[in-house]
């Protein structure tokens, strides 16, 4: 398990130079300081920083509207920042450069495709835009489409297509891949292939950026999640020990005489379970429907996003 | 560099080319309309050769038009809509290699039009082989450059796909009906001929008359190949600025 990173090592807004600030440690496949996003008025992305290790999947973990498809285009180069650093394997997404397209691939939240091609057709093609290509059949296994290999595009089903996007991310080998919101919309099922298509890519050692706003998803797949809301991150670090100060507070239930729910939270669930059972035992009566439980990614979110 | 670019733009020329073929629609609106067009009025026209003479030469210069105006205004609002830009955008193929792709697929489409229009003037409409080629493909080639900008710069002003044919066809069949495609522009009300002295379509249609009917040369016709490069630069000008890789928000 990875080890909570507590937070940039710049402050915010600061000129950071990612790659050299990091002696000793392998630089980041994405470094980002201070990046804000203006349209207008509004403020989509008000001043974040992070870092996505080389062979992590890092999840961006927020509602709709948060700014996470914001801050990923502005990682792909679509976008242009109003402020901050961004550097993605080395380069500055928005110079727009060649080598740094050939090294990435993405899957957008919504992309179509040409109409009147096969899978495979369209894979062949998307394959001679880069240097070192994966074999098309081997991606076309990948991706779970090989019975529609041979299929025109506009025949496929919503599931295909995103399994499509997915494959023609992929045919690039690329080193770093992007993934917003690769999932919604899916069936369980299809939800859980998919799981495996991004466990298989971190497999391979592969950097992979996920959006999504679904915790369950985050929870499986990231080793890291920031939670962002309203352009702003709000905790960052594995799912498992998000949430700082909430994540160290146990909640301890039971059911009294009455037959009323009883709940404590304490920081040492250990003296406390100590005084609440002997306490019992002395009174010669069971303490019904005794549990501990630490608060879940889900409560850390609700916590971190709930409005007010 | 340049030889991979022209690689790469021939890749995607090629892709555009079997996809063309692969839409049926597409296909026969670009070659059996102008046809039809051509049948139609050539068995109105058919006892005048003078008036066959003015019809062949329009359809030519509709067909220029429908080809690369008409056929880019939709496709490039298409694919921006659909996002197929935009994927395209997030993979190393260049720009230039892409639109370049695009643009020669629409060009080949004029071509071969252009020539269907040619040899059937020639053998069901008594109009004789171009007199002037090079004329022609002078024409042909400022004709294209100047109606595939425009296209692209009124796919700009195109919100979303589905009112495509609304903005298209607004101006493509008043301009084809101003322009002389279907009479001699000369004898429309003077107010018309106006309009259409100031817009590219009479004046391309002025110098391929020139080119396969009248054998009046490129000298005779050179005003007429200001007034298409002016809009060709404006066209130019305006499918750049507004470009846009990503789908219209409203």
């Amino acid at each position: 398990m990875i080890s909570r990173v507590t937070g940039p090592a710049t402050a915010p807004g600061s000129p950071a130079a990612p790659a050299a600030s990091d002696v000793g440690a392998p630089a980041p496949a994405i470094a980002v300081r201070g990046l804000r996003k203006r349209y207008g008025d509004f403020e989509a992305v008000g001043g974040i920083d992070f870092d996505v290790r080389r062979g992590e999947v890092f999840g961006l973990l927020g509602p709709n509207g948060a700014g996470k498809t914001t801050t990923v285009e502005i990682l792909e180069g679509y976008r242009e920042r109003s402020e901050g650093e961004v550097c993605v394997l080395g380069h500055d997404p928005e110079r727009r450069e060649r080598d740094l397209r050939e090294r990435v691939g993405i899957v957008l939240q919504s992309s179509g495709m040409y109409r009147h091609l096969t899978v495979r057709e369209a894979l062949r093609h998307w394959s001679g835009l880069y240097p070192r290509p994966r074999d098309v059949d081997e991606v076309i296994d990948l991706a779970g489409l090989s019975g529609k290999a041979d299929e025109r595009t506009r025949r496929l089903s919503g599931g295909q297509l995103r399994r499509l996007d997915f494959a023609l991310a992929l045919v690039g080998d690329p080193e770093l891949i992007f993934l917003d919101e690769p999932t919604t919309g899916f069936d369980p099922a299809a939800r859980r292939n998919a799981w495996d298509t991004v466990r298989s890519l971190r497999a391979l050692g592969k950097t992979v950026l996920l959006t999504t706003h679904y915790l369950d998803e985050a929870q499986a797949l990231a080793d890291r999640v920031a939670i962002i809301k309203a352009g702003t991150i709000l905790a960052e670090g594995a799912p498992g020990e998000l949430g700082a100060d909430s994540a160290r507070r146990y909640q301890v239930a039971y059911r009294d005489r009455a037959g009323d729910l009883v709940e404590r939270e304490t920081e040492d669930p250990t003296s406390l379970l100590h005084d609440l059972t002997g306490a019992a035992l002395a009174r010669g009566e069971r303490l019904e429907a005794l549990s501990v439980t630490r608060p879940t990614l889900e409560d850390v979110y609700l916590e971190l996003t709930a409005d007010g | 560099m340049t030889s991979e670019l022209a690689g790469l733009t021939w890749r995607q020329y090629r892709l555009e080319r079997r996809m063309f073929w692969r839409n049926p629609s597409a296909a026969f609106f670009n070659f059996l309309l102008p046809l039809l067009f051509l049948a139609l009025f050539g068995a109105i026209f058919s006892s005048s050769q003078s008036n066959l003479d003015v019809i062949v030469p329009g359809i030519a210069g509709m067909s220029v038009m429908s080809t690369t105006f008409s056929a880019l205004a939709f496709n490039m609002t298409f694919l921006r809509e659909q996002g197929v830009l935009k994927r395209v955008r997030g993979t190393p193929l260049p720009s230039g290699a892409y639109l370049g792709g695009i643009a020669l697929s629409a060009v080949t489409n004029t071509a071969l039009q252009v020539a269907i229009v040619v040899v059937a003037g020639r053998l069901f409409f008594g109009v004789p082989w171009p007199r002037d080629w090079l004329e022609l493909v002078v024409f042909v080639a400022a004709g294209v450059v100047c109606f595939a900008a425009l296209g692209v710069a009124l796919s700009h002003a195109i919100p979303n796909f589905d009112s495509a044919p609304a903005y298209v066809n607004a101006i493509f069949l008043p301009v084809i009906f101003i322009s002389g495609v279907f009479f001699d522009a000369d004898h429309a009300p003077s107010f018309l001929r106006d309009i259409a002295e100031g817009l590219p379509l009479k004046h391309l249609i002025d110098g391929l008359s020139g080119a396969m009917v009248a054998g009046r040369g490129l000298a005779a016709n050179a005003s007429a190949l200001l007034v298409i490069a002016v809009w060709a630069a404006i066209g130019l000008v305006l499918a750049v600025r507004g470009f846009s890789w990503e789908q219209r928000r409203d």
